[in-house]
């Protein structure tokens, strides 16, 4: 159960390896948390990742396969996990980044990204959200990112996935109102991790740690959408609001 | 056809007292005993927990997903009295009990800080007052209550059965042995509806605790209220008794029994957060400090302003703003009165502003396994939720009173560890074992058991 300062006791991770994540997780209070379920394909960042949280004396940590794109086999996962106790909190934080140009180049793989980054993420968010609301209390983190607020000539595939997950972790967290069951859309800028490694840093990119701060803050204050950093906010705001041509010929 | 995120019908948001930690349930009324069991016999996959006027601060009287039962409706009571006994209903509120029992010369045997309390929500919290140090508690004063155990079963204990432990796993079991549908019980005779009361300011917490222990066993109620902002810890002692009808001026004695309290305001629906802060809490306090005489005997009060001063502003727990507020209540045994002091220097250091800090001193304990009060001192503080590191100051408290071999009240937690609560209620498993005769099927739930495990 969530406590009376918002702390979770458990957590469920879809994404088991995702660095932001696991920084959310290491952000809670640690001496509270009694189950973390790590899902995510089976392979070393998932096992870094439970190595690395029972090394550091968390306690309660379990990893179970999950594949984001096996849509089929999201209902008895995730069923088996609520079944074995209440979820306070799940991060859905699986998603893949696949550079522009070879997406343009093999189109199949721009399917692939889609299928794990949107339709994989509604497939279990919709699972998540039905369990939930069935135990009336609960937390969903829905890892969306800022590239889905305008879609960028360098990005667009990956930032139309984005937006489709973003729209519907929306529409989600408003059909969650009066159930008990939260969700909270993060939308990071540009983040330190593998997935970016060797990309060019934009300006305002971030560490998953800051990331996963700015997360329980969120989920403490109950906020429905946060940026992280903070004013990310302020300059979506403002490059949303850029005329077509303008926008079109900026460097990014 | 009904989509699996749709709501109920009947699903409502529910919270305790300080208005945290909320979780969606099917809220049900319930009339008779009938309904309620027809409502188990359906086993509902998230359970059935009862609920009364939801006064528990914490996450007691919730439970995410469940049935919980609205007992309101379950409200009357009959007296006797020539017995001095009354029989009530599990969902009659101490308010309309006194209504109707001290026009008749009788006072329940304990109410707490608020007469917006059930019977049945008395007894799964086995509550205390003023007079713990010679009453005891709530529970103490039953001699027969039924209970709908988890197999649909209605049964009558008493603490004279041959095997009590039924009886005492329900008092102060938190609704999670059964539903509480009658309970008998104790009634204490009075000559007047007036407290006589004596008031003393001391000068700090040390003198606030001298004078307790020096003089308790005079009173029949007592209590201290803190300055919990002011370092020395200064406080206001108020102890008293029920006025003798011959106490009251001459011209009131023909009305001596008259009761009727009001309800002089109702707290705004919206207040922002951080209205309650050091400053506003510091000018309450030195108000609050300077309003009692230094040393006043025998002044007469009523029920209402003695017992429920709080009563009188109708939802009071508003004026925490939207984030709600945490109660945080422990005893520890005599020799630990240090613990009282090393709290109150730990809640001012993360600027935790308390305007209701309370310190009393418990007698002795009853058989029942999960009751909170011990012998030793007793210090309740309420803060805002919302404050930057209380969790943390929280736990640092919960430690030097685990250390000390004291523990937190469950009508008022809502946020320790199962660690510490398995820690600090060593008869845990003893509780469990008659627990599961009882309700074998874990039909009662509710947030509060989920948090620690109960």
């Amino acid at each position: 159960m969530m406590d009376a300062l918002g702390i979770p006791q458990s957590v469920l991770v879809l994404g088991g390896g995702s660095e932001i994540a696991l920084a959310t997780v290491r952000a809670l209070p640690r001496n509270r948390l009694t189950r973390i379920v790590l899902a995510g394909r089976s392979g070393d960042s998932r096992e870094a990742a439970t190595k690395g949280l029972i090394e550091d004396g968390f306690v309660g940590v379990e990893s179970v396969d999950f594949d984001a794109a096996a849509t089929s086999t999201h209902a008895q996962i995730i069923d088996e996990i609520f079944d074995a106790g209440d979820v306070d909190l799940v991060i859905l934080a699986f998603g893949v980044l696949t550079d522009q140009m070879v997406l343009e180049e093999d189109p199949n793989l721009a399917v692939e990204m889609a299928t794990t980054n949107y339709t994989g993420a509604i497939s279990a968010g919709l699972h998540v959200a039905r369990r939930l609301r069935g135990q009336g209390h609960g937390a969903l983190v829905v890892l969306s990112s800022v590239a889905g607020d305008r879609a960028r000539r360098s990005n667009f595939v990956y930032g139309s996935t984005k937006a489709g997950l973003d729209a519907f972790a929306q529409g989600l967290g408003d059909a969650l109102v009066g159930s008990g069951a939260h969700v909270l859309v993060v939308r990071p800028g540009m983040v330190r991790t593998r997935m970016t490694e060797g990309l060019a840093e934009a300006p305002m990119t971030t560490d998953p740690e800051q990331v996963g701060a700015a997360i329980v803050v969120g989920l403490r204050k109950g906020k429905s959408t946060i940026y992280a950093p903070g004013p990310l906010r302020f300059v979506m705001g403002a490059i949303k609001a850029l005329p077509k041509p303008v926008f079109r010929r900026l460097p990014m | 056809m009904s989509s699996p995120l749709a709501l109920d019908s009947d699903a409502r948001e529910l919270t305790g007292w300080g208005r945290t930690a909320p979780s969606v349930s099917r809220f049900v009324p319930v009339r008779d005993v009938a309904e309620i069991q027809a409502l188990i016999a359906a086993s509902p996959p998230r359970g059935v927990l009862a609920r009364g006027l939801g006064r528990s601060y914490g996450d007691a009287a919730q439970s995410g997903g469940a049935i919980v039962l609205d007992t309101a409706a379950m409200s009357g009571f009959v007296l006797d009295a020539d017995a001095g006994t009354l029989t009530a209903s599990a969902g009659a509120s101490l308010d309309d009990i006194l209504r109707a029992i001290v026009p008749a010369g009788f006072f329940v045997p304990v109410t707490p800080g608020t007469r917006m309390v059930t019977v049945g929500g008395a007894i799964a919290a086995d509550i205390h007052g003023k007079n713990h140090h010679g009453a005891g508690t709530f529970g103490a004063h039953v001699s027969s209550l039924t209970l709908i155990d988890g197999t649909g079963s209605l049964r009558t204990l008493q603490p004279t059965d041959p095997d009590p432990s039924a009886f005492w796993a329900t008092v102060g079991g938190m609704g999670l042995t059964g539903v509480i549908t009658e309970a008998t019980f104790d009634l204490i005779p009075i000559t007047s509806s007036r407290m006589s009361v004596d008031t003393e300011r001391a000068k700090d917490l040390d003198d606030v605790m001298t004078r307790m222990t020096a003089r308790d066993d005079a009173y029949r109620y007592t209590v201290a209220w803190i300055d919990s902002i002011h370092p020395s810890g200064r406080g206001v002692l108020t102890r008293g008794d029920h006025a003798p009808r011959e106490a009251l001026p001459m011209k009131q004695q023909s009305k001596a029994l008259d009761y009727g309290p009001a309800t002089l305001a109702t707290a705004p629906k919206f207040v922002p957060s951080g209205l309650l802060n050091n400053m506003t809490v510091r000018a309450f306090n030195e108000a609050w400090f300077r309003k009692h005489p230094k040393n006043e005997v025998g002044d007469l009060q009523s029920i209402g302003n003695f017992f429920h001063p709080l009563d009188g502003v109708q939802e009071w727990n508003r004026i925490y703003g939207p984030r709600g507020f945490v109660q945080y209540q422990f005893v520890v045994p005599e020799g630990a009165s240090d613990v009282v002091q090393r709290t109150l220097a730990t809640l001012r250091s993360v600027g935790a502003p308390s305007f209701l800090t309370v310190l009393k001193r418990f007698g002795e304990a009853n058989p029942a396994p999960l009751s909170f009060p011990q012998p030793g001192w007793t210090l309740a503080a309420d803060v805002p939720a919302g404050i930057e590191g209380l969790a943390q100051a929280l736990d640092d408290i919960d430690v030097m009173v685990a250390e000390a071999g004291g523990r937190l009240y469950l009508a008022k937690d809502s946020r320790q560890s199962p660690a510490m609560f398995e820690r600090t209620y060593p008869r845990l498993s003893e509780w469990r074992e008659v627990r599961s005769t009882l309700d074998p099927h874990d039909v009662f739930t509710s947030d509060l058991g989920r948090r620690l495990g109960l």
